[in-house]
């Protein structure tokens, strides 16, 4: 398939990808992208006809457990790793608009 | 300069007979990271003597003979986390990070006495091959500091080259981090089959392809520790472990041993001082009997494509957490709509490769794209590793040099583009996509400057490649040595 990674590409990524980027890097990386993604066109030309996909490398099993109540770590503990909180809580910014 | 050094094993029987002091060792192995650190580097967070010191009077206050490894100094890269001991990953955006729990792997070290005494450098969340990433320092190669260490796992290499103490280092390699330092500074690299070693307290770089393993001065020291964190972990779900591995030793003798080397691996090296090396220790082991065999390894260009697909559209998820919220780099959120800040949190935290990463991706990953690239890849790693298996069936190891080129200077690295940076992971990329477990050991030097090979086992036969290591090891020196 043919591939087009140009500066629009990059600002369409950048937003899915929720990074707020200066023209300087969405040129940047536009070139970056392409040109790696170049590099990569091997990639489209293995015959993977009839090949499934390993998506780990060793066979896993799944693993289940009894759904039995355990101790968890404590509410200030979870909060230790913040200044953004308030009475026992996470606080984030606003999500609904007014 | 070639100066006897003292074994994991050793330090361990001298401890137990209490033929040395441990607070001393310890004291002093403190001190010494204190005067290497600002020269070479290694360290993101270096411990004080006096916390050091604090652990190990716990440790002495129990029944520590009992324990496998007592007071052994080890260091942890700073992408695992440690309880209380802020953890990094070698980004701004974890700068401040301290973890209120244990990766299993330092949990299991600690149960057995090891003592932590700092965290080693690492590209940020381990986007690197030279350890240039890294948001606090750049290690310096202990043969010649203008060069770098090799990344990701560049610290944890630096600081086992330079120690003088006894010491091994919990690394970690997604696509090379643990041989590309090894062979960059001189040192034991070992990269378990995935699964082996439980993941939970890595800071995720990409989940179907990390692995947590060790580095030391020598097999033995890596091969003395690595039993104690190959274990089966339920709070990993894609944990193994280990068993029955004393099935799969081989029997002893370089004799009895076959080895296969990939055409396509030596094709792709284009310094031809490291082929050299390389060939001088091939016909090493021919002369000590093993058996060498020549084989293909197609796909090795296509495997590195498959391996920076995957591994860039794992990370570019693993990273969304990364948003300003529960830990991490934050600011003020009031009066700011959630994609704002977002947004905001992760461009000013987040550096210039990580940011690579993630539009690379989240580009694979996207609509229209994701069966061309993220799909294929995953097949493409199917190939990988039924060619591996086959070679494994008629061989037991698959040999080649680690990497294609000696350490470049710091500052040549700058000059590079990311795409020829990620050429040099060409040789360590193919067995870390099929997960199989590996070894980069020192085989010789290009005037000053250390050159790996790289001995990869079939998956699971993590102690016959660590076995096969240490007899090949001797093969060198009955003493192992501090290769500076």
């Amino acid at each position: 398939m043919k591939i087009r990674v140009d500066e629009n590409t990059v600002r369409k990524v950048a937003f899915l990808a929720r990074l707020k980027l200066s023209d300087e890097e969405i040129r940047k990386y536009a070139e970056d992208l392409k040109s790696i993604l170049e590099g990569f066109h091997t990639l489209q030309q293995v015959n993977v006809d009839g090949v499934d996909p390993s998506f780990q490398p060793v066979p896993i099993k799944n693993v289940t457990r009894e759904d039995e109540e355990r101790e968890s770590i404590p509410q200030e503990v979870a909060l230790s790793n913040t200044s953004n909180k308030e009475d026992g809580y996470f606080k984030g910014p606003k999500i609904i608009e007014k | 300069m070639v100066k006897k050094y003292k074994s994991v094993r050793e330090f361990v029987a001298e401890i137990k007979a209490e033929s040395v002091d441990p607070f001393d060792v310890l004291e002093k192995a403190v001190r010494e990271c204190e005067t290497v650190n600002p020269a070479h580097e290694p360290f993101i967070t270096l411990r004080s003597s006096e916390d050091v010191i604090r652990d190990a009077e716990q440790i002495f206050s129990g029944s520590w003979k009992n324990l496998e490894v007592p007071f052994l100094p080890v260091t942890v890269k700073d992408n695992i986390c440690t309880k209380g001991i802020r953890t990094t990953a070698g980004s701004k955006i974890l700068e401040n990070y301290v973890p209120f729990f244990d990766a299993t792997a330092v949990r299991l070290l600690k149960n057995e006495g090891a003592i932590i005494i700092g965290k080693s450098a690492t590209d940020e969340f381990g986007f690197g091959t030279f350890c240039t990433n890294c948001a606090f320092c750049t290690p310096k190669n202990p043969h010649d500091p203008k060069r770098v260490c090799g990344g990701s796992s560049g610290g944890a290499a630096c600081i086992t080259a330079l120690a003088t103490f006894p010491h091994v280092a919990l690394a970690e390699s997604t696509g090379g981090s643990i041989s590309c330092p090894s062979s960059f500074c001189g040192v034991v690299g070992f990269t378990p089959t995935y699964g082996v070693v439980s993941r939970y307290g890595l800071i995720d770089y990409a989940n179907s392809l990390d692995k947590i393993g060790l580095m030391g001065k020598s097999v033995d020291d890596v091969a003395f520790v690595f039993p104690l964190i190959a274990k089966k972990d339920p709070k990993d779900s894609t944990s193994v472990g280990l068993e029955n591995w004393e099935n799969a030793i081989p029997k002893p003798g370089i004799r009895n041993m076959k080895f296969a080397i990939p055409k396509e691996c030596l094709d792709a090296i284009k310094d031809e001082k490291v082929l050299n090396v390389f060939h001088e220790f091939v016909t090493e082991l021919e002369s000590e009997g093993a058996k060498i065999i020549s084989v293909s390894l197609p796909l090795i260009t296509e495997a590195l494509a498959a391996y920076y697909i995957i591994a860039t559209a794992e990370a570019s998820t693993n990273l969304a957490k990364f948003c300003g919220m529960r830990y991490g780099y934050s600011e003020n959120p009031e009066g700011k709509h959630y994609d704002e800040y977002f947004s905001e949190i992760r461009s000013k935290a987040f550096g210039e490769e990580a940011k690579r990463r993630i539009l690379l991706g989240t580009f694979a990953r996207m609509a229209g794209y994701r069966d061309a690239f993220y799909l294929r890849a995953m097949k493409v790693r199917t190939l990988v590793i039924k060619t591996f298996k086959k070679i494994l069936k008629d061989a037991d190891f698959i040999l080649y040099p680690t990497m294609p080129v000696r350490p470049p200077e710091i500052q040549s690295v700058k000059d590079m583009k990311p795409s020829e940076i990620y050429a040099m992971d060409v040789l360590t990329v193919p067995p870390n996509l099929a997960g199989l477990p590996h070894i980069s050991i020192p085989t010789g030097k290009v005037v000053n400057l250390p050159v790996g090979v790289q001995i990869i086992g079939d998956h699971f036969d993590d102690m016959k490649v660590l076995k096969a290591s240490n007899e090949i090891e001797k093969m060198f020196s009955n003493d192992p040595v501090i290769r500076l």
